[in-house]
């Protein structure tokens, strides 16, 4: 390909002094990723998906190896560098929201901005955060606390969140983890939308069933990439949305 | 660094938690108003009695003589007859002296009227008035020319008008002290009680001579008021009397003292200064009892907002954010809770000032003392709390439960 990736690994190692054993949770992965890519990160616990991306979310460095991201060698920068790289480069999408409690959405929304390096004038950070809740449709929610939202909402109003400083990469971990199945088609079909307009987004989880509306599929086992492929017969949000509610349908007409 | 930022954040995370925030300040809260209330009660207390000493007159120095011995009996100041006239004229001669008065004092009993009264008869020059600061509401005071000619005239206070000339005009009036007719030519503006509980209207004065002469039949003066130039002065001309008089009398031992109303002022000033202390010590320890109920708070705070800290540092919060969002929440909080402890404290002793009538009164530099210490306090106990978010690692963070 021409283009250049926005994340290259580059045999990358992590290893914890936990104790007396010295933990090997990565070792040596090499892998890259363009821009526009969805891509699902798989792999049982203990797998080392989780170190592996916090690595690639700049909230850790690797123990040996090199990882550049959107052309920055994140793995010789410092805490203040990682904080800024997170702030510009990376939106996260966590399992469990994690929203501020007791705060409206709008104001959750604007939370990234206010710790961008050039200052942004309030208005327009209420700008951006209202576009960015438009985005993924809930515009209409945006004076809104977490707790007067569905757990839907909340990771809608997370990934606005992600999106608001516009990333060059959207990293979302388990997001579907704490949603019913019809929520987490409707959230896949967010994350799809966006894939669709051009945002690379890396997914990690353990379900195949949500893995299959990525176009490409990575699966770890012991620290290392086991399989790596273009995921085959690609889920569409909108058709399994419409499978979900017929058969909800057929469950009604039986009983 | 992103102060704006920061301000926003801690004003949204305290407005988050009011009743919470209200609490921690109340320990400053409590602490300032304590020492406001405390401070404006003495200075209005200690203003008043300065008020008081200034009242008897400013610049004052008053010259006693000696005590004497009787048969093994000691007199105090002034029994013995060691102060003349002619020591008052000599000191009248002094440099920065602006008045010179010979006191004899005396109780006697005076009639007018058909009526009688018991009352302090004193001797004294034309220049009284002027040196202990009182002035005559009615007629005028008597001349030099009356000194000479042993005048039988009077100026008499208040109290002596009420009990002998009730409801008539006293000026011309005749009063009778020891038998020897006075007209009274002048009245005192009334003063009421001094610092000891005397009542400074009830008094009759008449010139010196005519007392010494008239009444008493005596050569010498019981002390000596002297007037000096201003308050600077005061040291200086104290030192030229002693001197003047330890000349005049030639005698080994100072048979006189020499006082001035400044001794009673440093006097009062320096009582006022350890009360001060007082205050500061109380304000020191309330101050550090509510800094350390901020500290408390901050800690559990911290502890409690581990995940919003992991979120704030995923999302790109630099350490310096997360230490001077806390470090803000903490002065807001000990500096709000200064400012309503200032304004409790004045409201306090506003109350008190209204309903019990004492005299209060808040110095504008302690208002700005417990404001920056306040805010200092807030400083200092917020600092550990803030360091420690700062240094969360935001994996553990985020994970925290």
């Amino acid at each position: 390909m021409q283009t250049k990736p926005v994340i290259q690994l580059d045999a990358i190692h992590k290893t914890y002094h936990t104790g007396e054993v010295d933990v090997h949770a990565v070792r040596g992965i090499s892998l890259e990723i363009f821009p526009g890519e969805f891509v699902a990160i798989m792999g049982s616990s203990g797998s080392g998906k989780s170190t592996l991306m916090n690595m690639i979310g700049a909230l850790d460095r690797p123990s040996d190896g090199h990882y550049w991201l959107d052309g920055i060698d994140v793995s010789t920068l410092n805490r203040d560098a990682l904080a800024d790289v997170r702030n510009e480069k990376i939106g996260f999408v966590f399992q469990g929201f994690n929203l501020l409690s007791r705060t409206s959405a709008v104001e959750n929304v604007e939370m990234p901005m206010l710790y961008h390096r050039h200052r942004i004038p309030s208005h327009e950070q209420y700008a951006r955060a209202m576009a960015a809740l438009e985005l993924v449709g809930l515009g209409d929610r945006a004076g809104h606390h977490p707790n007067q939202l569905s757990g839907g909402q909340q990771q809608r109003v997370a990934i606005a969140r992600a999106l608001v400083n516009r990333p060059a990469l959207l990293l979302a971990d388990e997001p579907t983890g704490n949603l019913d199945s019809q929520t987490s088609i409707e959230v896949m079909g967010v994350f799809q939308k966006l894939s669709d307009q051009g945002i690379t987004i890396i997914m990690v989880t353990h379900e195949l069933d949500v893995a299959r509306f990525t176009k490409r599929m990575v699966i770890l086992r012991d620290g290392k990439i086991v399989t790596d492929e273009i995921v085959p017969n690609r889920s569409i949000a909108e058709i399994e949305l419409q499978r979900l509610r017929s058969e909800q349908q057929a469950v009604k007409l039986a009983s | 660094m992103r102060i704006f930022a920061s301000i926003k954040i801690a004003g949204r995370a305290l407005r988050r938690n009011k009743m919470r925030s209200l609490l921690t300040m109340l320990g400053v809260i409590i602490g300032v108003g304590a020492v406001i209330g405390s401070v404006s009660l003495t200075t209005g207390a200690t203003k008043q009695v300065e008020d008081q000493v200034a009242s008897l007159g400013e610049n004052v120095i008053t010259v006693f003589s000696g005590n004497q011995t009787m048969g093994g009996m000691r007199g105090g100041w002034g029994s013995a007859p060691t102060l003349n006239v002619d020591d008052a004229l000599a000191i009248a001669k002094l440099p920065y002296v602006v008045g010179v008065s010979p006191e004899v004092r005396d109780r006697s009993q005076i009639l007018a009227n058909g009526e009688n009264w018991n009352t302090q008869v004193m001797g004294e020059s034309p220049d009284y008035p002027q040196i202990v600061n009182r002035n005559i509401i009615s007629g005028a005071m008597f001349t030099d020319q009356d000194v000479r000619s042993l005048a039988k005239s009077a100026i008499i206070g208040k109290t002596v008008v009420d009990q002998l000339f009730p409801g008539e005009n006293p000026l011309g009036q005749i009063l009778r002290i020891r038998n020897i007719p006075f007209q009274v030519v002048g009245v005192f503006a009334p003063k009421g009680f001094n610092l000891f509980g005397q009542d400074q209207d009830d008094i009759v004065v008449v010139p010196y001579s005519s007392h010494m002469h008239r009444i008493t039949t005596r050569t010498f003066v019981n002390d000596i008021l002297v007037g000096a130039a201003s308050d600077k002065m005061i040291d200086q001309v104290q030192n030229e009397i002693t001197d003047l008089l330890t000349a005049r009398h030639r005698s080994k031992e100072p048979d006189f003292t020499v006082r001035s109303q400044q001794d009673l002022m440093q006097r009062v000033s320096e009582s006022s200064r350890t009360m001060g202390f007082l205050l500061a010590g109380v304000a020191a320890v309330s101050l550090i009892v509510g800094g350390i109920g901020i500290m408390n708070i901050m800690l559990v705070s911290v502890t409690e907002r581990t995940r919003e800290i992991g979120i704030r540092m995923a999302v790109g919060a630099r350490a310096a954010d997360i230490l001077v969002q806390f470090l803000i929440e903490a002065v807001t909080l000990s500096a709000i809770g200064g400012a309503m402890g200032i304004g409790g404290g004045m409201a306090f002793s506003w109350l008190i000032a209204h309903f019990q009538h004492w005299p209060t009164d808040t110095p504008t530099v302690w208002i700005v003392i417990a404001f920056i210490s306040s805010t200092i306090i807030g400083v200092i106990s917020g600092f550990y709390p803030a360091w420690k978010a700062s240094k969360l690692d935001p994996i553990d963070a985020l994970r925290y439960e």
